[in-house]
């Protein structure tokens, strides 16, 4: 007999019917759509078992890698505890090891969560200054290469989340997270294919994790991460990402600020866009992976733009989720 | 054989939903229906089209087809648009080496959706 686990409760599972079409039978209804393996309405993540063969077809690599699959293609022959797609998961407490400046409106916050959190490099997750008032942050840091937890932080302005990360949040304080979440990190395999990382301002989080993590995992590839600011002072973290660049030769960082001076000059930065820069450098995108992060009418322009210049939709990776205002 | 067999199903289906994006998105004739919509979304709506198109497995009805067109029938959405879709469409399999008839078969296919997408 096989057993299917959903939100606690236990449903006898009998073939050969769809992970769907078992638990509508039980009452239990799923969004779906198409039922054909195709719009993704359905989508569930296994949390215990094995994905059953050829429910994850047309996912994502990144979807995959974490379990992700489609209740209308799936047809388990073992046990199997699922969950929906969105479900947030488990918060836990994490304890605040560092705030620390990275420019005049950015703030590195490093935690240490009570239980490891099992994440990618690039995901996000959402950090709650109480129950009711909370935001998403990008992982700046590496599982396998980091103790801790770090979101960059911008300074908004009225922001009830920034603002009290920048003026009350000390060493030792206790924090509250959520899972993690989102599909813009790195997935092994294709190690000659060019990454091309696109970010503005605190976008550079997710995209210096993935940067990290794919040279971790021996990316062979050319890898260009471009960060975009209006000033030189808005960029951050050039040291760090000049070094790496020193270390590994496959790693090229460009740095993009909107006007021209003699700090520019001095970081031999570009004058002009991410966007721009990457597309006067690489003119075509047909074999590139993407990686976008930053000021939404960015990532707009540049998937546009990128995936007219050939990149394959699948390849060009960015979280839907927005800077909520305050 | 079926015809999405023939062409090659769910492997055709993919090799085929950006180059056909990427036609109806440089179409100066439809595009302006298709600005500011998120792509992400936009691009599983037309594989899921295509899938359709080349006669693979779908749920999609006519009252779908309506409701899901009709903001755009309210922007003037018409024949000589539908038209521009299936000829971006027959150039996409053109690309990728489809026969004639083949293509024939699949604008054929597509031609059933007309009245609804257009809500007549």
């Amino acid at each position: 007999m096989t057993i299917l686990r959903f939100q606690g409760q236990d449903f006898v599972y009998e073939a050969p019917r769809t992970v769907l079409e078992s638990l509508a039978e039980h009452g239990v209804e799923i969004p779906s759509g198409c039922r054909a393996g195709v719009c993704q309405s359905c989508l569930m993540r296994c949390l215990e078992g094995e994905v059953p063969a050829g429910a994850q077809e047309g996912l994502k690599p990144a979807l995959v890698a974490q379990g992700y699959f489609l209740a209308c293609r799936a047809r388990p022959s073992s046990d199997l505890t699922v969950a929906l797609a969105d479900a947030e998961g488990l918060r836990q407490r994490a304890h605040v090891l560092a705030v620390e400046s990275l420019n005049q409106e950015i703030v590195a916050l490093r935690l240490k969560p009570e239980r490891p959190l099992d994440y990618r490099a690039g995901q996000y997750l959402r950090l709650y200054r109480q129950a009711d008032l909370s935001r998403c942050y990008s992982l700046a840091s590496v599982p396998t290469l980091d103790d801790w937890l770090e979101l960059h932080i911008r300074r908004i302005p009225e922001g009830r989340v920034s603002a009290w990360v920048h003026d009350q949040l000390r060493v030792g304080a206790q924090v509250e997270i959520g899972d993690s979440l989102g599909q813009c990190f790195y997935t092994p395999g294709q190690e000659e294919q060019t990454l091309l990382l696109l970010g503005t301002g605190s976008g550079l989080a997710p995209l210096y994790g993935i940067v990290r993590d794919a040279l971790a995992q021996g990316h062979r590839g050319p890898i260009w991460l471009y960060h975009g600011s209006f000033t030189v002072e808005g960029l951050y973290h050039q040291t760090a990402l000049q070094r790496l660049a020193g270390q590994f030769p496959n790693f090229h960082y460009v740095p993009c600020v909107d006007r021209a001076g003699p700090e520019a000059l001095a970081l031999n930065a570009r004058v002009g866009t991410v966007l721009e820069a990457a597309v006067s450098d690489h003119r075509v995108f047909a074999h590139h992976r993407v990686f976008l992060c930053g000021h939404p009418d960015m990532v707009k322009d540049a998937r546009l733009k990128i995936f007219l210049g050939g990149a394959s939709m699948a390849e060009i990776h960015a979280d839907p989720f927005l800077p909520s205002g305050t | 054989m079926s015809l999405y067999q023939q062409l090659g199903g769910e492997a055709a289906v993919n090799a085929a939903v950006d180059i056909f994006y990427r036609k109806v998105l440089q179409d100066e004739r439809i595009n302006r229906f298709f600005s500011g919509v998120d792509m992400e979304k936009q691009s599983a709506k037309q594989k899921a089209f295509l899938t359709m198109a080349f006669g693979g497995p779908n749920h999609y009805t006519g009252a779908d087809m309506r409701r899901g067109h009709a903001h755009l029938v309210a922007q003037g959405l018409n024949d000589s648009h539908f038209d521009a879709v299936v000829e971006d469409l027959g150039a996409t399999l053109k690309e990728l080496g489809v026969s004639d008839a083949l293509i024939a078969q699949v604008a054929a296919v597509a031609e059933t959706t007309r009245n609804d997408v257009l809500g007549k």
